[in-house]
């Protein structure tokens, strides 16, 4: 039994002085001036109370890749990072494309007892954009989406059946949507940097085309569709506007696109190299209205951990991606709530309200009586400097490696029971 | 000079680029008078290419040898990188074998930055990917010059395939800063975006922007680095975008035509514009070794030189 004693309990309907009881993995009661002589007290004075946050979208590279990462590594740092459930992305060697490598995934995570992990199921076999995998059945095993993240469903007839199939069984259906034959041997934006620099730039159409595509897909299926990591101005336009409309549209963005611009590259520091690339200052300012106005319903990471070896290459070589579930948080307390882009309550939306609702996950998402008890301390005023090597993943390619950022989670409770940081 | 490297022209200052171009006159001088000298003996360079290149290498051994250096070859398709040996520890172990200077060539751009971040050696950037050619813009430079004298206000025009050229982006810079005015030219499809941003104008009309030039730079089609639809036939190519004996009577009176070559004749340029009088061709293969020659001599001399 735990109680929180004297906490600001952020929802993503606004905020309340509370104090919280916990017993049996559950919220018993939210009320002021709660005493229980058996509770563990956590004094919550001037302390953020947060639910857990909820990681759409990490890739944890188990199994295949386990230098990398794996379920035992990912899931501490999702925890370290304030993430009690993340969702991890299906392109492991193999691929999550059956119902076995699905279960996999969920009964291994079961045996460590950090985050909660589910398994997000590929939308076709081998993510090869071909035929579709088994979807009602990956979703008996535990899964809780499909996805071909990292390698976009390129054929539409596909995607439009794909669509389909998945409403069919209830499943999110998350989409990387990137027309491969625009970006195609891109390594970063196309734009001053890329020109400056000599590197070969991806055009911004090769996301916010293939948005397009896809919304209307799903448009003409009825179904729902989560865009993954946007990233684009236009990106923003189209969703909004689609939205607007009445299609069944979600999207994320991660810290790195309103963190962070392509002037990172002009070092050639491989972490800088995302996939999509890191864009320009209009688009950060895009990025944030979007998330201001709702148009973004979620934060993910992109959570894509590689060895140093990996990233201590030539440019083009080096694989994409920055690891994330570690500085989420902070990037978007820092670069989102300081800078009053937006509330509290709106980040609790973004992290965790929306990605429980979008997931179907009803038992989280909120501090309220009866939900899971997944809960994130977080001390508002502490700054402090990122320092990859701490990090609990097995990998530290970390873009945000020595910046300084505000708002430390210090404690992170999961189903009841309070997590070693 | 005092640096340990050179990997492009966005890192030098003026007074380092004119500090590497009177060098390179005295170095022209001395090749002009077959003479060789010294002050490299006991330095040893090594030349590192990922990428095929016959002028580049050959002038940089050349330049190496004038000044009585050791060089060494590592040919990329013979060596341990091909069984997986990465250029970070290529690059160790050249240091290891005590190396002075590593001359790179690489596809890949900021490749050199990552090797120089690793090795105790200087490291000479001899072409990498789309990115900079620093030599190669220097020895423009210096051909320029020893024709016209000052550049301030002269007229140059890069025409051709400018979206995949490190060349463009090194002259680009290079011109820039010693005064002259530069014109990028060629259709929308091979510009690269923001290339203004570098110190230039753009045109994609080759008769307009040829009017009044000084120095007039063709650039080849790098099929190498292209994927993709970016112009129609070579036959329109040229007719639009080719340096032919007739544009060339736009031109100011006092002009000249340079090409970093290789030249891909009746393309971007004729053959008769290539062997014509104008033509510098073979001066800047001159010209590419003493530069390079100064460029050796001022990274492991530094200041002891002059």
């Amino acid at each position: 039994m735990i109680l929180l004693k004297s906490a600001t309990v952020v929802n993503n309907d606004g905020m309340q002085q509370s104090d919280v009881l916990i017993e049996d993995g559950i919220i018993k009661l939210l009320a002021q001036n709660i005493d229980h002589p058996d509770a563990d007290v956590i004094d919550c004075e001037g302390k953020l109370v947060f639910p857990g946050f909820i990681d759409m979208h990490c890739h944890l590279r188990d199994p295949g890749q386990t230098h990398k990462e794996d379920i035992q590594s990912g899931s501490l740092a999702a925890i370290s990072g304030g993430f009690t459930t993340v969702c991890c992305m299906p392109n492991t060697t193999p691929p999550l494309d059956n119902p076995a490598m699905i279960s996999y995934v969920r009964e291994k995570s079961r045996l460590f007892n950090n985050a909660d992990v589910f398994p997000i199921g590929c939308i076709t076999c081998g993510q090869k954009g071909v035929e579709l995998c088994e979807y009602g059945k990956m979703k008996a095993a535990g899964a809780i989406a499909v996805s071909d993240d990292g390698v976009p469903v390129g054929n539409g007839a596909v995607m439009l059946n794909a669509l389909k199939y998945a409403k069919t069984f209830g499943l999110p259906l998350l989409s990387h949507s990137e027309d491969k034959s625009i970006s195609a041997g891109g390594m970063v934006n196309d734009g001053d940097n890329a020109t400056a620099c000599g590197l070969r730039g991806i055009p911004r159409s090769a996301e916010s085309a293939a948005i397009a595509r896809d919304v209307l897909l799903a448009e003409e299926a009825g179904a729902a569709i989560h865009i993954c990591h946007v990233s684009t101005a236009e990106s923003v336009d189209i969703i909004r506007a689609a939205k607007a409309r009445g299609v069944q549209v979600t999207c994320e963005t991660c810290p790195h696109y309103f963190a962070a611009t392509d002037d990172e590259i002009l070092s050639y520091n491989t972490n800088a190299k995302i996939n999509p690339p890191l864009r320009e200052q209009t688009d950060v300012e895009a990025i944030m209205e979007g998330l201001k106005d709702g148009t973004i319903d979620v934060i993910a990471t992109d959570h894509a951990p590689h060895h140093f070896d990996e990233k201590n290459v030539e440019f083009d070589y080096a694989p994409f991606g920055t690891v994330g579930l570690e500085t989420a948080f902070s990037l978007a307390y820092t670069y989102l709530v300081l800078t009053d882009t937006i509330k509290p309550s709106d980040l609790c939306r973004l992290m965790s309200y929306m990605p429980a609702r979008i997931l179907g996950l009803n038992d989280r998402g909120r501090i309220e009586r009866g939900a899971r008890a997944d809960i994130v301390i977080i001390d508002p005023d502490a700054q402090f400097v990122v320092d990859a090597e701490q990090f609990k993943s097995k990998s530290k390619n970390s873009l945000f490696d020595g910046w300084k950022l505000s708002g430390k989670i210090t404690q992170v409770i999961v189903k009841g029971e309070i997590k070693k940081l | 000079m005092k640096r340990k490297d050179i990997l492009g022209i966005a890192d030098l200052t003026r007074a380092e680029i004119n500090e590497i171009l009177s060098t390179a006159n005295v170095m022209r001088d001395m090749l002009d008078r077959s003479e060789k000298s010294s002050s490299l003996r006991g330095k040893n360079v090594t030349t590192l290419f990922y990428e095929n290149s016959t002028r580049t290498r050959n002038s940089f051994e050349t330049a190496a040898k004038n000044l009585g250096a050791s060089t060494t070859g590592i040919s990329v398709a013979a060596s341990s990188v091909q069984k997986g040996e990465s250029l970070v520890d290529t690059g160790k172990t050249l240091d290891a074998l005590k190396t002075d200077v590593i001359v790179i060539r690489h596809s890949v751009a900021g490749s050199p930055r990552l090797l120089a971040g690793v090795v105790k050696a200087s490291v000479i950037n001899a072409g990498d990917g789309m990115n900079e050619h620093p030599s190669q813009a220097l020895l423009d430079g210096l051909t320029a010059q020893r024709h016209f004298g000052n550049l301030s206000g002269k007229k140059v025009v890069i025409v051709g395939d400018i979206k995949h050229s490190r060349v463009a982006r090194s002259d680009v810079r290079l011109f820039g800063m010693l005064g002259a005015s530069v014109t990028v030219c060629a259709p929308y499809s091979l510009l690269p975006c923001g290339i203004d941003g570098l110190g230039c104008d753009v045109s994609t009309d080759f008769d307009k922007s040829i009017r009044g030039a000084n120095i007039v730079i063709p650039l080849r089609v790098q099929r190498e680095r292209i994927f993709g639809a970016y112009f129609s036939t070579q036959e329109e190519y040229h007719e639009y975008y080719g340096v032919t004996q007739k544009r060339l009577g736009l031109c100011a009176d006092d002009y000249i035509v340079m090409h970093p070559g290789p030249i891909n004749r009746g393309s971007e340029i004729t053959g008769e514009v290539a062997d014509g009088d104008k033509s510098m061709i073979l001066e800047q293969v001159t010209n590419g070794v003493a530069v390079r020659m100064a460029m050796l001599d001022l990274l492991i001399n530094g200041d002891n030189i002059l």
